[in-house]
C-alpha cells in the first residue's frame, strides 16, 4: 500500500516541475518590476538598478533558473521581496488558513453532495431528482463570488449573524473560526457541491442497475442496506477521482474567496505577490501549493482504488 | 396445497411504443420437492415469470396487470416490500443467469454468504461464519474455510455459480428458482452444478423452477415441464410426456433440435422464422406464422391452454 503511494507520486514528480517551470517563465516574461515597485514612488532610477542588482533580477533568465532550482535542492525558496522574510516561513504561517478553508469546504461537499446524489438518483426523475439537479447546475455556473456577496449582504450586514470578513484562528478560538469561515467554506463549496452531486448521481445509476445488485435484493437484503453497502461502495470508487480534483478546486476558489472575505490565506498571499510581482514568493508558494495538491490527489486516488480489491491484488 | 401457485399472471413494460405484455396470462404451480423446467426462446418471458414472482422487476416501467402469485398460502404480487424482503432468500431463492456479473466485487465471498444468513436468522458471526463454510463447502467450493476471504475475481464462472448457488441455498429456502443457472458454463461444469441442484433438492426437500432454453438440462433434471413462447404458456406436461409425445407444434419443434447438453441451442434452427417483438405479436395463435400445421382457424383468435389429458395442457386448435 505505502508502496503503491510512493511509486503514484514519484511518477507525478514531472508534474510538480513542469508547473515550477512555467510560473518561473510566466513571473519573468510579463511586464512589470519588482525592483520599481519596491523602491517606491521617490525612487531614483540609479537606485532601482542597485536594487536590481541585488535582488540578482539583473543577471540572464538561464542564471536565474539556475540559481533557484540550486537553492531548491538544498530546500532554500528564497525570500520574498514584499515581506523580506524566507519565502518558506511566510507559506508555513499562511497554509494552515487556506488548508482549514478548504478541509471545511470539503466536509461541506462531501456531505451534502453525496447526500443529495444519492437521493437524487434513487428518486431518479422525480421532483426530489429534478430539483437536486437544478441546484448542483446553478451551483456549477454560479460564480462563487457572486454567492459569497449574497451570503455578506444578507448574514453580515442584514440579519447581523456572521462577520462580513476577518479570520479567527482555530487554535485560537474555535467558535470564532466557525464565524468567521461558515460564509467562505460555503461559497467555496457551491461549484463542488453541484459537481459531486452530480457525478454521485449518475454514478448511482449507473452501480443501481448491476446484476449484484438485484443479487442483493434478491437474496431479502434490506433496502438500506442494498443502498449503502452494496450500491454506494461501489459508486465510491469511479467518485473518487473527482474528490481529488475538489480538493484541487477548493484551492484554487480560495484566491477570489480569501479576497472577498478578508481572510488571511495563500489565495491572498499568492494574490499579493503576483501584484507585486514578487518572483520568488509566487514560484515558491506555487511550488509548495501544487506539490501539496499532488500529494493529496495521490493519496485519495491510491486509497480508494483500494477500495476495489481488484486493484488491491494487482498492486500487491 | 401447492407450494407456489401463480393464477392468470400478465406483467407489462411501459415503453415508448405505449404497454406491452410481456408474459401474459400465465398459470401453473409447484409441488413441494418438485423440479418445474421452464423451457422456451429467448425472450418468450421465462426470466419475467421469474422476477415477477420474485417481485424484482424495477416498478415503473413494469406491472402486474393482472393475476396473482401465492406462495405458501401468501399473495406475493400486493405484498408490502418489506414483507417481501422477508420471503426473498428464505423462502424463495433466485440464482441468476449471468455469474460474472452477479457478484458484488468489493465484497468477499463469504460476506455474501453470510450476509444472507444475517438478514434472515439472529446468529452471531460465529454461527453465520459456520454456516457459510458449510453451504460453500456443500457447493462444491475446495477448501471452503481458507476461501471465504477470496473475492469474485479471483474465482472461476464455474465457482462463482456455486457461490450464487450457496447464497441462495444459504438460508434452506423452500423454492429455489434458477435461471440458466448453466448457460454460461462449460458443458462439465454444467452438468456438475445441475447434480449438485438435484442433490440438494434430494437433501434439503426444496423444489426448484429450472429455467432452460436447453432440452437436455430439462430431461437431465425436470419432473414437469413448462413450454413457453411470446409470453404464453403453450404447452404444460410431465416430462416423459413431453419428449414421447409433444403436443403443441412449437414443442416439437424445440425438441428437433437435438437436446444434448453439450449444444448451447439459444437459436433453435429447427424452427424456422423468429419470435415475435411483444409489440408485433400476430392475431390469433402467435405461433401460426411458424407453423407448419397452421389453418384460417389458427389465426382468428387466441388457442385457449386445455387439458389434453389428466396434467398434460396444450393451447393449440390443432392437437
Ligand atoms: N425492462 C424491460 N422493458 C421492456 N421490455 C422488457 C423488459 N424486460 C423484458 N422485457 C420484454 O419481455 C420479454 C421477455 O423477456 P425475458 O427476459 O423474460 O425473456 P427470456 O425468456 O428470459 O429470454 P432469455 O432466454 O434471453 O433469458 C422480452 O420480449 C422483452 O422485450
Ligand atoms: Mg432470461
Amino acid at each position: 500500500m505505502f508502496g503503491i503511494f510512493v511509486r503514484r507520486f514519484a511518477s507525478a514528480l514531472p508534474i510538480i516541475l513542469i508547473v515550477s517551470l512555467m510560473t518561473f517563465s510566466l513571473m519573468h516574461f510579463i511586464p512589470g518590476d519588482p525592483a520599481a515597485a519596491m523602491a517606491g514612488l521617490s525612487a531614483t532610477p540609479d537606485m532601482i538598478i542597485q536594487l536590481r542588482h541585488d535582488l540578482g533580477l539583473d543577471e540572464p533568465f538561464l542564471t536565474q533558473l539556475f540559481t533557484w532550482y540550486s537553492g531548491l535542492l538544498h530546500g532554500n525558496l528564497g525570500r520574498s521581496i514584499l515581506m523580506g522574510k524566507p519565502v518558506m516561513e511566510v507559506m508555513l504561517f499562511r497554509l494552515p488558513v487556506t488548508v482549514a478553508l478548504s478541509a471545511y469546504a470539503l466536509v461541506i461537499t462531501l456531505v451534502i453532495g453525496l447526500v443529495a446524489g444519492v437521493f437524487a438518483a434513487l428518486r431518479h426523475n422525480s421532483w426530489v431528482d429534478q430539483a437536486a439537479m437544478v441546484f448542483s447546475m446553478l451551483g456549477i455556473s454560479l460564480p462563487n463570488f457572486w454567492l459569497g456577496l449574497l451570503m455578506i449582504i444578507i448574514f453580515g450586514v442584514w440579519l447581523g449573524w456572521l462577520p462580513t470578513g476577518g479570520y479567527v484562528a482555530f487554535s485560537d478560538d474555535p467558535v470564532g473560526w466557525l464565524r468567521t469561515s461558515t460564509m467562505p467554506a460555503v461559497s467555496l463549496a457551491l461549484l463542488q457541491v453541484g459537481l459531486l452531486a452530480r457525478i454521485t448521481r449518475s454514478t448511482m445509476l449507473e452501480v443501481l442497475r448491476q446484476d449484484y445488485i438485484r443479487t442483493a435484493r434478491a437474496k431479502g437484503l434490506k433496502w438500506r442496506v442494498v443502498v449503502v453497502k452494496h450500491a454506494l461502495v461501489n459508486a465510491l470508487i469511479p467518485i473518487t477521482t473527482v474528490v481529488g480534483i475538489i480538493v484541487s478546486l477548493s484551492v484554487s476558489g480560495s484566491v477570489v474567496t480569501e479576497s472577498l472575505f478578508s481572510i488571511p490565506g495563500v489565495g491572498q498571499l499568492l494574490t499579493q505577490g503576483v501584484l507585486n510581482r514578487d518572483y520568488p514568493l509566487v514560484q515558491g508558494g506555487l511550488l509548495i501549493v501544487t506539490t501539496l495538491l499532488v500529494f493529496v490527489n495521490v493519496l485519495v486516488d491510491v486509497s480508494y482504488a483500494l477500495l476495489d480489491p481488484r486493484v488491491r491484488h494487482e498492486n500487491r | 396445497m401447492s407450494l407456489l401457485e401463480v393464477r392468470n399472471l400478465t406483467t407489462a413494460f411501459q415503453t415508448g411504443r405505449g404497454e406491452i405484455n410481456a408474459i401474459e396470462d400465465v398459470s401453473f404451480s409447484v409441488e413441494p420437492g418438485e423440479i418445474l423446467g421452464i423451457v422456451g426462446e429467448s425472450g418468450s418471458g421465462k426470466s419475467v415469470t421469474a422476477l415477477t414472482i420474485m417481485g424484482l422487476l424495477p416498478r415503473p416501467p413494469a406491472r402486474v396487470a393482472q393475476g396473482s402469485v401465492w406462495f405458501d398460502g401468501q399473495e406475493l404480487t400486493g405484498l408490502a416490500e418489506t414483507r417481501m424482503e422477508r420471503i426473498r432468500g428464505k423462502g424463495i431463492s433466485m440464482v441468476f443467469q449471468e455469474p460474472m456479473t452477479s457478484l458484488n466485487p468489493v465484497l468477499s465471498i463469504g460476506e455474501q454468504v453470510m450476509e444472507t444468513v444475517r438478514a434472515h436468522e439472529r446468529v452471531g458471526p460465529a454461527e453465520q461464519r459456520r454456516r457459510a463454510i458449510e453451504m460453500l463447502d456443500r457447493v462444491g467450493i475446495p477448501s471452503a474455510a481458507k476461501r471465504m476471504g477470496d473475492f469474485p475475481h479471483q474465482l472461476s464462472g464455474g465457482q462463482r455459480q456455486r457461490v450464487m448457488l450457496a447464497i441462495g441455498l444459504a438460508c434452506r429456502p423452500r423454492l429455489l428458482i434458477a435461471d440458466e443457472p448453466t448457460t454460461a458454463l462449460d458443458v462439465t461444469i454444467q452438468a456438475q452444478v445441475l447434480d449438485l441442484m438435484m442433490d440438494l433438492r434430494d437433501e434439503l426437500g426444496m423444489a426448484i423452477i429450472i429455467i432452460t432454453h436447453n432440452m437436455g438440462v430439462i430431461a437431465e433434471t425436470a419432473d414437469r415441464v413448462l413450454v413457453m413462447y411470446a409470453g404464453r404458456i403453450v404447452e404444460q406436461a410431465p416430462v416423459q410426456t413431453v419428449f414421447d409425445a409433444p403436443a403443441h407444434p412449437y414443442t416439437r419443434g424445440l425438441l428437433g433440435c437435438v437436446p444434448t447438453l453439450e449444444q448451447d441451442t439459444r437459436r433453435l434452427l429447427a424452427i424456422p422464422g423468429s419470435l415475435p417483438e411483444p409489440g408485433l405479436r400476430p392475431e390469433g395463435c402467435r405461433f401460426a406464422p411458424r407453423c407448419e400445421l397452421a389453418i384460417e382457424a389458427c389465426r382468428a383468435g387466441l388457442p385457449p391452454l386445455e387439458s389434453l389429458a389428466a396434467g398434460h395442457d396444450v393451447a393449440c386448435i390443432r392437437a
